[in-house]
């Protein structure tokens, strides 16, 4: 009797088992799927302009897809890649420390009852569209940092080529700010969660060694955490790198290679999202945006594929486990 | 017991805790609403001061009306002459019509879609605006049934989309703008320009306002030495496309080196020493011109009206300055094209003749299919309504333009647009029978 109604259970069991295997089976291996479907498309979509500027494309200059002459597009991505890495790595220099001191703070200083308004207003930010950083961008801080920030770091620092010449506050300076701004709340978040997973013993142990709480957060608390604030700067800059709204309303557009960071410049999203609109009937312009999407998609894989490669090297070398 | 102790009072920390992120909510919420208020007055002064604006903008306002009124009651009669059997429609199935293109034209389309449907309510249109570019591009792909653009349509774009027709529905003006309050020439200064000085600041060959030609062209100005930020649009449009279709127009140096397209490439940015910045969209650059001390732009020009920008007046054909109002704008139409060519509707009004016309117009265009059926999407009851609603457009639709600052449709271009909408039909079958 027993086993007559056990057997169909089990089957049962079996059965469920097996439709939930295939039910996560396609959520897990739906986004690798979609990632390469939306790398063919890119690459199909771009294959006109890689025949047509091959690899000058990424080192050309120039940007003018309706020459004056009335001949072909002349397209270069260089100005294109060249802001987006100037305005991610300003954002980084900005936000890496300020997000480190947030996270320092929730976890290791914060009063409980300053700590929860603190998480929470910081993720606030995080929930901020990014056409409303742009507005606010646009409307206080351009003019800010045009009559205030720009002029005080050209009058101190002028002789350096990269705070020379003059500025309107519209430019890579003021995006990679309005970045770092954006991406602090990201920073700080997945900060704060590796920070907090780190043990208990381990705090104690350096403080039983009579360790006071700066030499704590300094040699307990930071280097076991390292691997996880790297990805967290990994995830920062991947968001930075792909912003689009924010930046091309204060960036100023303009396909420009210059060493100072108040001349305004593009990034590769601000170049796609300003003229996909318009490239009706012209199959090379159309399939050099694709390449920029392309160029983009390259340059996020590899960040991702370098803050893998660091949090592996650190975890094997500082005997550590990654949390992330 | 200790331990009991402790917990509550660790309750009551995390009570405070809670209390406070309460009152933070709370206060962001008043903030918000605080805000909100205080826009929603700011931007009912705006329209009222806008309409003022507007008023003393125009010193002839009766005339015009009166003008416009005429031009109305005329293409009125033209259209109860035309349109007994127009007159006589009424769709009793249910047909929904779709549209995309250029945004400059979208307050007025998206205005007449609702007086029509209130008209004939069987019929709903939507139209989004997603860019002149974009509009060619979905009529071109045959996924809308009428598309719009503010550029008339390249050999190449007629061509790749065979049996295509497009006709003015529209036309506005691009005014220039400027910002030069913080040396206290107020925006209601009205500046003078030639196409060259202007040329000029957009070569990045004139990069001072007290540039020897600006002063010239200014007397009694105070002019700062203070460097010019050319404003220009970083998108593809329509506005460009008159911008520059004026400027190569009057200035061979400028139609030699960068001509005129809906995107040109910008010698002011690449030029050392000068300032040239792009904007996203209409808003987008009256906002940076707003926000930018001594900055100069191009603008639709109900947006340089909207902000209270400086608008100054460009040198004509006649020899004139000329602000843009819509009086001046409809001269620079009336007087540019004659008896247009129902075949080929592609007007240049840039640089108009006439006394007080204004240089730098442009019509806006709808782009439909001349056999319907050529549309799948499109069926006989849509291409019979779509048709009808376009008619209606073009005649008592423009009654709703000076409103929103639109410039009615001259006499001369209904015209031809009747013919145009005319030779519409549905595999041979006339839409609409005269």
């Amino acid at each position: 009797m027993q086993t007559e109604i056990e057997k169909p259970r089990a089957r049962q069991r079996a059965r469920h088992h097996d439709f939930l295997h295939v039910i996560l089976s396609i959520a897990a291996f739906a986004i690798p799927i979609i990632a390469a479907l939306t790398f063919y498309a890119l690459l199909n979509g771009s294959l006109d302009s890689i025949q047509a500027f091959g690899f000058g494309f990424l080192t050309g200059t120039r940007w003018e897809p309706n020459p004056a002459n009335g001949g072909p597009p002349i397209l270069g991505a260089l100005p294109a890649m060249y802001g987006s890495v100037v305005t991610t790595l300003i954002a980084l220099i900005f936000a890496v420390p300020i997000s480190l001191g947030i996270a320092l703070f929730q976890s290791e200083l914060a009063p409980s009852r300053l700590r929860l308004p603190s998480i929470f207003l910081i993720e606030l930010l995080a929930a901020v569209p990014s056409v409303v950083y742009g507005l606010w961008g646009i409307l206080f801080l351009v003019p800010f940092m045009s009559t205030y920030i720009d002029p005080g770091l050209i009058g101190s620092l002028g002789f350096i080529p990269i705070f020379s010449g003059e500025t309107n506050g519209l430019g890579m300076f003021t995006a990679g700010v309005i970045l770092a701004i954006m991406i602090i709340p990201y920073g700080a978040a997945v900060m704060r969660e590796v920070i907090a997973a780190v043990p208990r013993a381990q705090r104690e142990a350096c403080i039983a060694l009579g360790g006071t709480q700066v030499e704590t957060v300094r040699m307990a608390v930071i280097p076991y955490a390292s691997t996880g604030i790297i990805a967290a700067i990994v995830l920062a800059m991947g968001r930075a790198i792909g912003e689009t709204m924010a930046v091309t309303m204060v960036i100023g557009n303009v396909a420009r290679i210059s060493p100072s960071l108040f001349l305004p410049s593009e990034t590769i999203p601000s170049v796609i999202a300003n003229e996909f609109t318009e490239v009706a009937g012209n199959n090379i312009y159309l399939a050099a945006l694709f390449e920029l999407g392309l160029i983009l998609f390259a340059i996020a894989f590899l960040m991702n594929l370098i803050g893998r490669v660091l949090i592996s090297k650190l975890t094997f070398h500082g005997g550590t486990s990654a949390h992330v | 017991m200790r331990s009991m102790i402790r917990m509550s009072s660790k309750n009551t920390k995390r009570n405070v805790g809670i209390v406070a992120l309460v009152v933070v909510i709370l206060a962001a919420v008043a903030g918000g609403y605080y805000f909100t208020t205080m826009n929603s007055t700011q931007s009912m002064s705006a329209t009222s001061m806008m309409t003022s604006a507007s008023s003393t903008m125009m010193p002839s306002t009766t005339s015009m009306m009166t003008s416009v009124m005429t031009s109305a009651t005329m293409s009125e009669t033209s259209m109860a002459s035309m349109t007994s059997s127009v007159a006589a429609y009424q769709p009793t199935t249910p047909v929904s019509i779709i549209g995309a293109g250029a945004t400059f034209p979208q307050p007025l389309i998206q205005t007449w879609t609702v007086q029509y449907h209130n008209l004939y309510p069987a019929v709903s249109i939507s139209y989004s605006g997603i860019g002149s570019g974009g509009g060619i591009q979905q009529i071109t792909l045959k996924t809308v049934d009428f598309g719009a653009s503010d550029a008339p349509l390249s050999n190449t774009q007629w061509a790749g989309a065979p049996g295509l027709v497009f006709f003015p529905e529209t036309l506005g003006g691009v005014a220039i703008t400027y910002n030069l309050e913080a040396w206290g020439i107020s925006n209601t200064t009205v500046l003078n320009f030639t196409p060259d000085v202007i040329a000029h600041i957009y070569m990045g060959l004139i990069t001072k306002w007290n540039d020897p030609a600006l002063v010239a062209l200014n007397p009694g100005v105070p002019l700062p030495s203070a460097f010019i930020t050319a404003v220009h649009r970083s998108d593809g449009s329509g506005t460009t496309y008159a911008f520059t279709n004026f400027l190569s127009d009057t200035v061979p140096d400028w139609a030699q080196q960068v001509g005129y397209a809906t995107s040109v490439t910008w010698p002011v940015d690449t030029t050392l020493g000068a300032f040239g910045v792009g904007a996203k969209g209409n808003p987008g650059v009256a906002g940076t011109v707003l926000n930018t001390h001594g900055a100069i732009g191009y603008v639709d020009v109900i947006y340089a009206v909207s902000n209270h920008l400086g608008v100054g007046a460009v040198l004509n054909a006649a020899g004139n300055y000329v602000v843009p109002t819509l009086q001046t704008i409809l001269w620079a139409a009336q007087n540019a094209t004659g008896t247009p060519n129902p075949a080929d509707l592609r007007l240049h009004i840039v640089n108009a003749a006439g006394p007080q016309s204004y240089p730098i117009a442009t019509y806006t265009y709808i782009l439909v299919y001349k056999d319907m059926s050529a549309n799948p999407s499109t069926t006989e009851t849509k291409a019979e309504a779509l048709a009808n609603f376009l008619w209606w457009a073009i005649h008592s639709g423009q009654q709703y333009s000076s409103a929103l600052i639109y410039v009615p449709l001259p006499a001369n271009i209904v015209a031809a647009d009747e013919v145009v909408l005319m030779s519409l039909n549905y595999g041979g079958t006339p839409l609409l029978s005269g």
